[in-house]
């Protein structure tokens, strides 16, 4: 019946058979056979375990970073593995439709557009005592969950410490805590910062503009260079900043939040504002090393006003479970070359997968406790 | 003659959706794996691995439609009765896993709330509400199903190679011999 069968009685006696259920089969073929399933299945195992990193040279992924962040805060299980310690807020956006020479992106036409996002401190450990030195963080996501949504994550630095992910690693790593002493092993920063030059220069940058009283009169950068484009596809590298328009209430003597405490009372009080201010980068500025600053005289763009209007606890649904991803952009921005954005876009992605797999647990701020 | 030849090989068409369907598949299976360890290409292999998940969910409609428009041709004699079942089960694990796989990667996208951008700038609408535990759930299942995939892939290339060199059945050919017929 089929090619096969004429074949097999084509064969001459003498050769070797042994049987495959019904069919008969030469020796030397079952053998060449076998051969080449075993190697094909052995390259694919290989290839297999290669490519998910168990084998061959050691390489620095997403899943290296995040456990270097349990090595140094402890597993925290359900929360973010950096800025675990947080509350979310609400308001919105008014542009003044400024931002259109740069960008088309629908945030910048005048008009309103809804925002969500998360105030927090840097560091991987949720019940951290608040210090005025630690880096604060705003994430935001204008227009959630809309197809044009914009999320950023932003600090309340001048420049970023770090220009590669191996530096932040190193950086991480360098700044676990050792002993009773509750510091970083000074030989350990040192060690890094003699390997790290950009990172010592950042933070001689960064101390000359020290951090304000609270969290409503930080000033919160981008830091990472973006490309706005416009109608006309004009590509503009901009970074951008949302500038204060209040004092911040004084810190309170808790010893815990000291910092959260008076941000949630003020926000209960009267909404708080910043400006979207978009600084336009000049073909000198660097756009792929976020530890470098632009020359101050560069052009600043007001793009509109940032209110907020309500704060809560980190919860299900609401902005807890939104990763500040900074590669989520509107058409009308694009990202620049800057390692960093592919790099915490990958982290990002892994810390939302491990904490969303993770048992809930109770937030720290619980913003209903404060009065 | 003509008879026996066209009911032990596929169509044209069918030859070239499996093997289009191979190319796609693997590369995929690979950047997915590379791109969940990579950094510094992590963005733009994100960007392929979504629009390439468009392109094999495409392909996977119109082979389910090929399915059932075109009857497979008759399994070589070697192939035994117990053998005939398992032939029948990978052939199913294949098209729902790779059928589902795409949605499955779609709807994960969907339930992290971010928009699904494919090919560069074209922006789909989400196929899941917004919600972290669901997210979990399908990103869990997206690397389960992955996995899957490589093991039936792994069992189908085993088999019809062992047919192919070991029984010398022809098996292979029924998917390789020239397109026109």
């Amino acid at each position: 019946m089929s090619d096969a069968l004429v074949r097999v009685t084509d064969d001459r006696p003498h050769q070797r058979r042994t049987s495959w259920g019904c069919a008969s089969v030469r020796r030397r073929n079952l053998v060449l056979g076998t051969a080449v399933v075993g190697g094909f299945l052995a390259v694919d195992l290989g290839a297999l375990l290669y490519v998910n990193n168990r084998i061959g040279p050691a390489r620095l992924t997403s899943q290296v970073l995040l456990d270097g962040f349990e090595e140094v805060f402890g597993r925290q299980l359900g929360f973010r593995r950096n800025h675990a310690k947080g509350v979310v807020v609400e308001g919105y956006f008014d542009s003044n439709g400024n931002g259109r020479e740069l960008s088309k992106a629908a945030v910048f036409r005048p008009g309103s557009t809804p925002v969500v996002g998360r105030f927090s401190l840097s560091g991987g450990y949720p019940a951290m005592e608040d210090s005025p030195t630690i880096p604060r963080g705003l994430g935001l996501a204008f227009g959630f969950p809309g197809g044009q949504q914009w999320r950023t994550a932003m600090m309340n630095l001048t420049v970023f410490l770090d220009n590669s992910p191996q530096g932040f690693y190193d950086r991480l790593l360098a700044s676990k805590v050792v002993g009773a002493t509750g510091e970083p092993d000074p030989a350990a920063i040192a060690r890094f910062l003699a390997n790290h030059p950009e990172t010592a220069r950042a933070i001689a940058i960064n101390e000359a503009h020290p951090p304000t009283a609270g969290f409503a009169d930080s000033t919160y950068r981008s830091l990472i260079a973006f490309y706005f484009v416009n109608e006309s596809g004009t590509r503009t590298p901009v970074r951008w900043s949302l500038v204060p328009l209040q004092r911040a209430l004084p810190p309170s003597m808790d010893p815990h939040n000291g910092l959260f405490i008076p941000l949630i009372r003020q926000m209960r009080a009267s909404p708080l504002r910043w400006r979207l201010m978009l600084t336009v980068g000049a073909p000198s500025d660097p756009v792929d090393d976020a530890t470098l600053p632009w020359h101050v005289d560069r052009r600043v763009i007001d793009a509109g006003l940032l209110t907020l209007t309500s704060i809560e606890t980190d919860r299900p649904g609401n902005a807890r479970d939104i990763n500040f991803d900074p590669l989520v952009l509107p058409e009308g921005i694009e990202p620049s070359d800057d390692p960093l954005l592919s790099a915490r876009s990958a982290v990002y992605g892994a810390s939302y997968r491990r904490r969303t797999g993770e048992p809930e647990l109770l937030p720290i701020i619980d913003v209903d406790e404060v009065s | 003659m003509t008879v026996v030849r066209e009911r032990s090989r596929h169509t044209a068409l069918t030859k070239v959706l499996h093997w289009v369907t191979a190319i796609l598949v693997f590369t995929m299976l690979m950047i997915g794996f590379v791109m969940v360890n990579s950094l510094d290409d992590y963005a733009r292999l994100v960007m392929v691995h979504k629009s390439l998940g468009v392109v094999i969910l495409v392909v996977m409609l119109v082979r389910i439609v090929n399915r059932f428009t075109h009857r497979a041709p008759a399994l070589p004699a070697t192939v035994g009765s117990i053998e005939r079942k398992l032939v029948v089960a990978t052939e199913l694990s294949l098209y729902a896993l790779l059928g589902a796989q795409p949605l499955v990667g779609w709807a994960m996208v969907s339930a992290s709330g971010r928009p699904i951008v494919v090919f560069g700038s074209v922006r789909l609408p989400p196929i899941a509400p917004f919600g972290a535990e669901l997210f979990s759930v399908l990103r869990q299942a997206h690397s389960l199903t992955a996995l899957a995939l490589v093991v039936v892939i792994a069992a189908h290339v085993s088999a019809v190679l062992l047919h192919s060199l070991a029984l010398r059945d022809g098996m292979l050919s029924r998917m390789t011999s020239p397109l026109s017929r």
